[in-house]
């Protein structure tokens, strides 16, 4: 199955995941320890995360730390502002034509 | 540029898009923007696209079938399949899209809009909620999105270059 970057962020803890190990690498169960669900629970979310390239493993002896992909949070900035301009582009040409609209009517 | 509210959330555990933005004209003014076809076709397509409206009957079970037309002549027909109208205050509509002759593409994802109007002090909020079927119709409107986007880079730089001239 294909995966892709909004896949990784629709899912609440997976989003609280991101937010976590964006300031600093972590194990799995120093992940695991800020949440309530269990360690299989929090090792899926990390496994989709992976397979979604959004986070890197890295060994270091024993450990495996989970760091974040800070480039391909990016492609979302760059998506949902991409589309903001879109609207923001129809809303100026509405408000051009409303106040033309209420200029021709006095 | 103005001071204008204007707020665009995404939330993908939803799949919905919420759009919030206020508008300086009264709200009657506003809603005809939204519903009347002759004054959407002037807005609804973001430059360099524009909107062209084949019929339209504005009432619960009616329908806007219409089509963005690209700077290349290229047309993309859609309709609205009106759902819910309440005067002035809301109204929602299924969105869809089409062939030249109003039959519906099944493989393109439908929406669902929903469209919230009030005014304060001369101005009118308009709030928008788009709700999509599943996560693969935001992929596709995702993949659609960067195309769009693309076309409103163009129309960035030559409206730029224009002015550099």
């Amino acid at each position: 199955m294909r995966r892709d970057i909004f896949q990784a962020i629709a899912d609440p803890t997976r989003r609280a995941i991101i937010v976590l190990i964006a300031l600093q690498a972590m194990t799995p169960n120093a992940i695991a320890d800020n949440f309530n669900t269990t360690r299989q629970a929090v090792s899926k979310h990390l496994r989709i995360l992976t397979e979604c390239e959004i986070v890197k493993q890295e060994q270091k002896g024993r450990e495996i730390f989970y760091s974040l992909e800070i480039d391909k949070m990016k492609e979302i900035d760059k998506w949902l502002e991409q589309f903001r301009k879109i609207w923001e582009t129809k809303f100026n040409q509405l408000d051009n034509l409303l106040s033309t609209i209420k200029k021709q009517k006095k | 540029m103005n001071n204008l509210q204007f707020d665009f959330t995404v939330d993908k555990s939803t799949n919905s898009v919420f759009i919030t933005r206020e508008f300086d004209a009264e709200l009657p003014l506003v809603w005809d923007a939204f519903t009347k076809p002759e004054i959407l076709d002037q807005w609804w397509a973001p430059k360099p696209l524009t909107s062209k409206t084949k019929n339209m009957d504005f009432k619960v079970g009616g329908r806007r079938f219409y089509a963005m037309i690209g700077p290349d002549g290229q047309e993309h027909w859609g309709i609205q399949d009106f759902t819910s109208i309440s005067p002035k205050t809301n109204f929602k509509w299924v969105s869809s899209f089409t062939d030249k002759d109003e039959n519906i593409n099944t493989e393109l994802p439908s929406s669902n809009w929903d469209l919230n109007f009030s005014e304060q002090a001369g101005k009118t909020k308009v709030s928008i909620v788009i709700k999509h079927k599943t996560l693969a119709n935001i992929e596709m409107l995702i993949q659609m999105g960067f195309k769009e986007g693309f076309t409103m880079t163009l129309n960035f730089l030559e409206e730029l270059l224009t002015k550099k001239i």
